[in-house]
C-alpha cells in the first residue's frame, strides 16, 4: 500500500513535469527561431527576434546548456566566464561563512537570553527592531564600515541568519519543561552541566528549526547580495548573464539555486530528526 | 486570620516536646507558610503554621484535596521551593535547596525523553558517584531497573513504555541515588488499578527492606492505609492547615487484598473517607466550635485502636458491615 501510494505520488511529479515542459516546448517554439518570417519583417519587429538566442528558450535549449555546466562546472575563463560549479561554490562558501559566524552568537547569546528573564527583557526591544530590517538595507552600512565587498556579503548573511536562531534558541530553553530541570536540581547537577545535559538536549528541536529557517533565508538572501556587490557567486552569475541576455543561463542558474537550496534544508532537516525526540 | 488568632492563643501554652525519642527524628517541619502574591485577590495564602515530625524509616502519607497544597509541601522539602515563614530541618540541618539524600519521585514521571531507560537511571547513578567508571554506573544503573522489574527494557525511550513502567523507571531512579528520604508525589495517581496495585507492593517491599524514610502524597485513602504508617491529614486551602495525623495501628505485615478484614481497616477507612468528604472543609467551624487543637502539635489519632476495641469511633457505623462480620 505504502508502495503504490508512493508510486503514484511519483507517476503524477512525472507527469506534471511533462504537461509543463510540453507546454513550454509548444509556447516557445514559436518565438525560438524566426525561420518562417520574412526578413524585413523580422527587421522591424528588432533584432531580439531573429537572433534565436535573446528569445525566450525551450527546454531543449536550457537542457543543452545544462548539459554544458554540468559536464564542465569548474571552468575559468577570466573574471566574466567561470564555470556555474566555481560562482556556486563562491556562493556557498559566503553563506556558511555568514551561517557559522551568526550560530557562534545566535546559540550562546540565545541560551543566555533563553535562561535569564532579565537579560530577555533587557535585549527584547532590540532584537524587535532589528528582526525586521531586510538584510539588504545593511549592504550600504556594511560596505561603507567593512570596505570589502566579499566581507560585506558575509556580513549581511550573518545578520539575516542570526535572528531566527537566536529567538528560536531563546524560546527553545526558556520553555525546557520546568520537571526536567527540577529532575537536575534534585541531582545536584551543577547549573553549567544542567545546561549541557538537560537545557541543551531539551531545546535542540527547537534550536535546530530556528537553524532551518536560517539557512534557508541566507540562501535566499546570497542571491541578491551577490547582485549587488558583484565579482563572483552565484547571484553575481545571474545578473551577469541578464546583461548577456543569456537567459538560457539565467534559467540554469535559476534551476541550480533551487536544489542548492533544497540539498541545504534537507541537510539541516535531516540533523533536526537526530536531535528529536518522541515525548 | 483565624489561624493568626489560633496561633497566638495557643502556642505558649501547648509544650512543644514531641513524644518520640529526638533522635529518631529525620525530617522536621517547623512552622512552614507559602504565600503567592496575586494581581487581583492580593495575597493568598496557600498554607501556614505547619508542624510535622517525620522518623527514620517511616513511612508518611498525606491526603488533601487538589489545590491545597501537598506539592507545595513537598517541593520545600525537597528543596525545590521555599517556605516564605518557618524552616523544615532534616538531619538536623535546614534545607536551603535540593540535595542527594533527598530523592523526588513527581507526579508526571519527569524522565529525561532524549534518554534511554538505562541513560535515565545512569543519569542519576553517575550525579551520586562522581568518580565512578562509566562500566560501574550502568552496572549499578542495571541493579536498580530490575529491583523494579525492567530488565529487557533498558534501551527503551521513555516514549516506548506504558504509564506504569515509566512511574517504574522513576522509582528506579529515585532508589538507584540510595537516598536517605523519598518523596513521592501522587506516584500512582495516572495508572490503572492493577498496575497501581503491583506498584503498591514493590514500594511497599523495597521500602521495608530497606528500612527507607519516605513522604507521599495521594489522593487514594487505600493506597494510604496499605502504605503508610501515619497519614496527614490536611485541609482544603487556601490557608490550609495539618488537622490531624492519623496513625496507621494495622499489623506492618499487611496484605492489600486481605487488609480490609483486619480489625480496626474500616474504622481508619472511614475516619479518612470522612475527613476528605467533609471535615477538610469545615475543618474550621471545628474550631469554631472550641474543639482543642494546635497548629504546632497536632493531634494524633487512632481509629483502629478504638475500632479494634468494638468502639465505632465518634458514634458511627462502619459503611460495609456485612464484610465486618466475620470477625
Ligand atoms: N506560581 C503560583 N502562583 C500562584 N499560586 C500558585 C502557584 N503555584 C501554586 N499555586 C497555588 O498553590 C496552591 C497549592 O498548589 P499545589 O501545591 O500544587 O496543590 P496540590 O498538590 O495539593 O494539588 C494551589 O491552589 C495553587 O493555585
Ligand atoms: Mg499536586
Amino acid at each position: 500500500m505504502g508502495w503504490s501510494d508512493r508510486g503514484r505520488a511519483l507517476l503524477l511529479s512525472a507527469l506534471v513535469l511533462g504537461v509543463f515542459l510540453a507546454a513550454w516546448h509548444l509556447a516557445t517554439r514559436g518565438t525560438g527561431g524566426a525561420e518562417g518570417l520574412d526578413p524585413a519583417y523580422a527587421a522591424l519587429m528588432g533584432a531580439q527576434v531573429t537572433e534565436g538566442a535573446s528569445a525566450m528558450p525551450g527546454p531543449l535549449d536550457v537542457a543543452a546548456e545544462l548539459w554544458r555546466h554540468v559536464t564542465d562546472p569548474f571552468y575559468d575563463a577570466g573574471p566574466n566566464d567561470k564555470g556555474i560549479g566555481i560562482q556556486l561554490a563562491y556562493s556557498i562558501g559566503r553563506v556558511l561563512l555568514g551561517y557559522g559566524m551568526a550560530v557562534i552568537v545566535a546559540i550562546p547569546l540565545g541560551f543566555l537570553i533563553g535562561m535569564s528573564p532579565l537579560v530577555s527583557r533587557a535585549l527584547d526591544p532590540f532584537i524587535q527592531i532589528m528582526k525586521p530590517i531586510s538584510p539588504l538595507a545593511w549592504m550600504p552600512l556594511a560596505l561603507y564600515t567593512i570596505r570589502d565587498s566579499n566581507a560585506s556579503a558575509v556580513f549581511v548573511i550573518f545578520i539575516c541568519a542570526v535572528w531566527p536562531m537566536l529567538v528560536n534558541t531563546a524560546f527553545g530553553v526558556a520553555t525546557v519543561r520546568r520537571e526536567w530541570l527540577n529532575v537536575a536540581r534534585t541531582l545536584e547537577i551543577p547549573a553549567w552541566k544542567r545546561a549541557l545535559t538537560v537545557v541543551l538536549p531539551a531545546a535542540a528541536p527547537t534550536i535546530l528549526t530556528g537553524m532551518r529557517i536560517s539557512i534557508g533565508i541566507a540562501w535566499l538572501v546570497i542571491v541578491a547580495a551577490e547582485m549587488l556587490v558583484g565579482g563572483t557567486g552565484i547571484g553575481y552569475f545571474v545578473w551577469n548573464e541578464w546583461n548577456n541576455l543569456s537567459i538560457v543561463n539565467v534559467i540554469v542558474a535559476i534551476l541550480f539555486i533551487g536544489v542548492v537550496g533544497m540539498v541545504l534544508d534537507q541537510l539541516l532537516a535531516a540533523a533536526a530528526r537526530l536531535v528529536t525526540f518522541p515525548e | 486570620m483565624v489561624g493568626n488568632i489560633l496561633r497566638a492563643a495557643a502556642a505558649p501554652s501547648v509544650p512543644p516536646a514531641p513524644a518520640i525519642e529526638p533522635a529518631q527524628r529525620l525530617i522536621s517541619i517547623e512552622g512552614i507558610a507559602r504565600r503567592y502574591r496575586q494581581k487581583h485577590t492580593g495575597e493568598v495564602t496557600v498554607f501556614e503554621d505547619l508542624w510535622l515530625g517525620i522518623d527514620q524509616g517511616e513511612f508518611v502519607c498525606i491526603i488533601g484535596h487538589s489545590g491545597c497544597g501537598k506539592t507545595t509541601v513537598l517541593n520545600i522539602l525537597a528543596g525545590l521551593d521555599r517556605p516564605d515563614e518557618g524552616v523544615v530541618i532534616v538531619d538536623g540541618r535546614e534545607v536551603d535547596g535540593p540535595s542527594l539524600d533527598r530523592a523526588v519521585i513527581f507526579q508526571g514521571h519527569a524522565l529525561l525523553p532524549w534518554l534511554t531507560v538505562l541513560g535515565n537511571v545512569a543519569y542519576a547513578v553517575a550525579a551520586r558517584n562522581r568518580s565512578w567508571s562509566k562500566a560501574k554506573v550502568r552496572e549499578h544503573a542495571r541493579r536498580f531497573i530490575e529491583l523494579v522489574g525492567l530488565s529487557g527494557a533498558e534501551r527503551k525511550r521513555p516514549a516506548e513504555l506504558s504509564g506504569g513502567m515509566k512511574q517504574r523507571v522513576g522509582i528506579a531512579r529515585a532508589l538507584a541515588i540510595e537516598p536517605k528520604t523519598m518523596l513521592m508525589d501522587e506516584p500512582f495517581s495516572a495508572l490503572d488499578a492493577l498496575t497501581r496495585g503491583t506498584l503498591q507492593d514493590e514500594v511497599r517491599r523495597i521500602c521495608l527492606t530497606t528500612d527507607q524514610t519516605v513522604m507521599m502524597i495521594t489522593h487514594d485513602v487505600d493506597e494510604a492505609i496499605y502504605l503508610a504508617d501515619k497519614i496527614v491529614l490536611m485541609t482544603n486551602g487556601p490557608g490550609a492547615r495539618i488537622a490531624e495525623v492519623v496513625r496507621n495501628t494495622l499489623p506492618r505485615e499487611r496484605d492489600r487484598n486481605q487488609m480490609h478484614r483486619l480489625p480496626g481497616y474500616y474504622a481508619i477507612r472511614n475516619h479518612l473517607m470522612d475527613f476528605l468528604v467533609s471535615r477538610s472543609a469545615t475543618f474550621g467551624d471545628e474550631l469554631a466550635a472550641g474543639r482543642a487543637w494546635s497548629a504546632r502539635s497536632v493531634p494524633v489519632v487512632e481509629p483502629g485502636r478504638e475500632d479494634a476495641a468494638r468502639q465505632p469511633p465518634r458514634g458511627r457505623q462502619p459503611l460495609e458491615p456485612k464484610q465486618l462480620a466475620p470477625r
